[in-house]
């Protein structure tokens, strides 16, 4: 089995590399509770057709009564149009996380196509990619996210874009750092003196050397993603026919649940988006410690 | 110590001179250049981008034809872009954003009237998230590891994972009728500066409180782990063996080195500071520039959206030009590079 052409060895070792992180990341008990939780959640999201009845979450179809609390048939009580909360909860999480996870896909894509091309081509190019960065890194982002999603056509993928391009400047400048220190190294000025291209050495030697430390960027990223998205559901630019967790506090804040002190619509959204960004926070970071060392010792 | 001086100490000083005065001129040269791009930006979003605004501002509305070309005739529509943004361009250097849809009012006059509030609450949040995120930073990053770090840094990353405005709502349930629930000053209240100011802060508690709840966290972190560069430095061990005590070391030592990064990031978080502005305003009816976005949004009154974007970012981008100056004033080390 065990072959000996370059692509394999490589791999072979890839393998070996992924396999101490893994080991290394079990070590970190925050980490591992994290991605418990995180595997549950959104085994529970995927779930959702199979295990409930979309019907309950047509209002017309709704048979609760007006912000019922907690009882047996509704476990977590009623909305302001008679739905079950819970029911809710559960749809809600698939619209969070699909949104949460496709901002980040945009955004950690503009954000290493950026970083990358900041460090590798030097000169003006780097000059304009740089002045951009600093630009949206001090916007206000949720500002820029607001008027994004106002005036495109209202919908999730309105709401992935918003996010999207507000929030790849993190991403970027560590992409960039990263990148400038892989290219510095001899292997590189060797590839370089070969005849390589810089296809050839963005895509056979940057681009794996950077990608671990972005991936535990995409973690931290979609925890803020989903966060960034509650905030612009809440604000009123959401999907309504998609409801999200921050959705629903949006209609929890317009029906007067706060003042009826509605406790069971109001902590459940709540809730569940902090822990899920919790969640996310842990793995990333305890990811970020086993890829980068210098964070190991603290 | 002057008259010690030799000229080859004095030379370099003249020549920083020279340095600070390029360093200042790129910074603001830089940060014109992101005003401009504010510009552009918001023109281009709310002008270019919808197509036709007038759909954006009257979606889900029926109506009629004689409004709608009025309000084309009103937002000049009808002209080629490139004169509506020489137009847009003459209003902003006038002073002029413009009508609102929805107040048929200036949007200047709008904003101006908000500006206060938005400044009170968002200062007010700053300077206590500051202060207690750097206090709490220290304290646990002196002492890594122990008890109170875990707890305080445990505490923050849950607070800061936590929804703002959802942070608020709870906060509004859980106090009841303790605290009032929206506005700034209750018209009731007797005139006399201490019972205006006594209900300001009875209004602006809950808010600010929610505020610094999730801001505080970052400079914590920060504050932290910048304390833990500084530990393992050969200063610290020279000041140990001096006989120093452990909390002078610490607190003249230690913390002005380990402050400068944070400074900057102070400035640099005013973008997520206003963020949370916006939903805590909208979740407490605090009268300011939140509350005032969040109703441009739901009434589509895009010319306010613009107005409010405008001020909102330059705001912002004016605060980092004064933090990368302050910066250079405080930290030898940036000068010298």
């Amino acid at each position: 089995m065990t072959s000996t052409t370059p692509a394999a060895i490589t791999w072979r070792r890839r393998r070996a590399a992924a396999a101490t992180v893994w080991r290394q990341f079990l070590r970190d008990r925050g980490g591992v509770i994290g991605l418990a939780v995180l595997v549950l959640i959104i085994g529970l999201a995927l779930l959702a057709p199979v295990l409930t009845d979309a019907a309950g979450l047509d209002p017309t179809q709704a048979t609760g009564g007006r912000l019922q609390p907690p009882s047996g048939t509704y476990l977590l009580g009623t909305d302001e149009l008679g739905r079950s909360v819970l029911l809710q909860l559960w749809w809600g999480a698939r619209i969070s996380l699909l949104v949460g996870v496709l901002a980040t896909l945009v955004s950690v894509g503009i954000g290493t196509l950026f970083g990358v091309a900041t460090a590798h081509f030097g000169g003006w190019v780097a000059a304009v990619l740089t002045r951009a960065t600093d630009f949206f890194l001090v916007l206000p982002s949720l500002v820029l996210a607001i008027a994004l999603s106002t005036v495109l056509d209202r919908g999730i993928f309105a709401i992935v874009l918003a996010i999207g391009v507000t929030s790849w400047p993190t991403t970027a400048r560590l992409v960039r750092a990263q990148t400038l220190s892989v290219e510095s190294r001899p292997y590189i000025e060797r590839a370089w003196a070969l005849g390589a291209g810089h296809l050839h050495v963005i895509g056979r030697h940057v681009l794996p050397a950077v990608l671990p430390l972005v991936f535990a960027n995409t973690t931290l990223t979609v925890a803020s993603s989903i966060i960034a998205e509650s905030t612009l559901s809440f604000l009123g630019l959401g999907d309504p026919s998609a409801a999200s967790w921050g959705t629903m506090l949006n209609s929890a804040m317009l029906s007067g649940a706060v003042t009826f002190g509605a406790w069971w619509y109001l902590l459940p959204p709540g809730l569940a988006i902090a822990v899920i960004v919790l969640a996310f926070m842990v793995c990333g970071r305890a990811l970020e410690s086993v890829l980068n060392p210098r964070l190991r010792e603290r | 110590m002057t008259n010690a001086l030799s000229p080859e100490v004095v030379e370099p000083t003249r020549g920083a001179g020279r340095g600070t005065l390029r360093y200042v001129a790129t910074k603001v040269g830089g940060a014109l250049v992101s005003l401009v791009l504010v510009v552009v930006l918001g023109f281009f979003l709310f002008r270019v981008l919808p197509g036709d605004p007038v759909k954006t501002i009257t979606r889900d509305a029926p109506v009629d034809p004689a409004r709608l070309a009025e309000l084309r005739a009103q937002l000049g529509l009808d002209d080629p872009l490139p004169v509506q943004f020489l137009r847009y361009l003459g209003g902003l250097l006038r002073g002029d954003l413009g009508q609102s849809y929805n107040y048929r009012q200036p949007v200047l006059d709008l904003i101006l009237d908000r500006v206060g509030p938005t400044l009170l609450l968002v200062g007010t949040a700053t300077v206590i998230a500051a202060a207690l995120g750097l206090w709490l930073g220290v304290r646990g990053g002196w002492r890594r590891g122990s008890r109170f770090d875990r707890a305080s840094t445990g505490i923050a990353l849950l607070l800061w994972s936590a929804p703002t405005f959802w942070l608020g709502m709870v906060l509004l349930t859980v106090t009841g009728t303790l605290f009032p629930s929206q506005g700034i000053i209750d018209p009731a209240t007797p005139p006399g500066l201490l019972p205006q100011a006594l209900d300001l802060l009875h209004h602006l508690a809950l808010p600010c409180l929610t505020l610094v709840a999730v801001i505080y966290a970052q400079y914590l972190l920060v504050m932290r782990s910048s304390l833990l560069e500084e530990m393992n430095a050969d200063y610290l061990t020279t000041a140990r063996a001096k006989g120093l005590r452990d909390d002078l070391v610490r607190r003249r030592h230690a913390v002005p080195n380990a402050l400068l990064p944070t400074v900057t990031l102070i400035f640099l978080n005013l973008g997520m500071v206003v963020s949370g502005a916006v939903t805590v305003e909208t979740v407490f009816s605090w009268p300011g520039l939140g509350q005032l976005t969040f109703k441009a949004i739901n009434s589509r009154d895009l010319p306010l959206l613009q107005g409010t974007f405008i001020v909102l970012a330059g705001a912002v981008l004016v605060m980092n030009l004064v933090a990368d100056l302050l910066y250079r004033v405080i930290d030898p080390r940036v000068r010298a590079a």
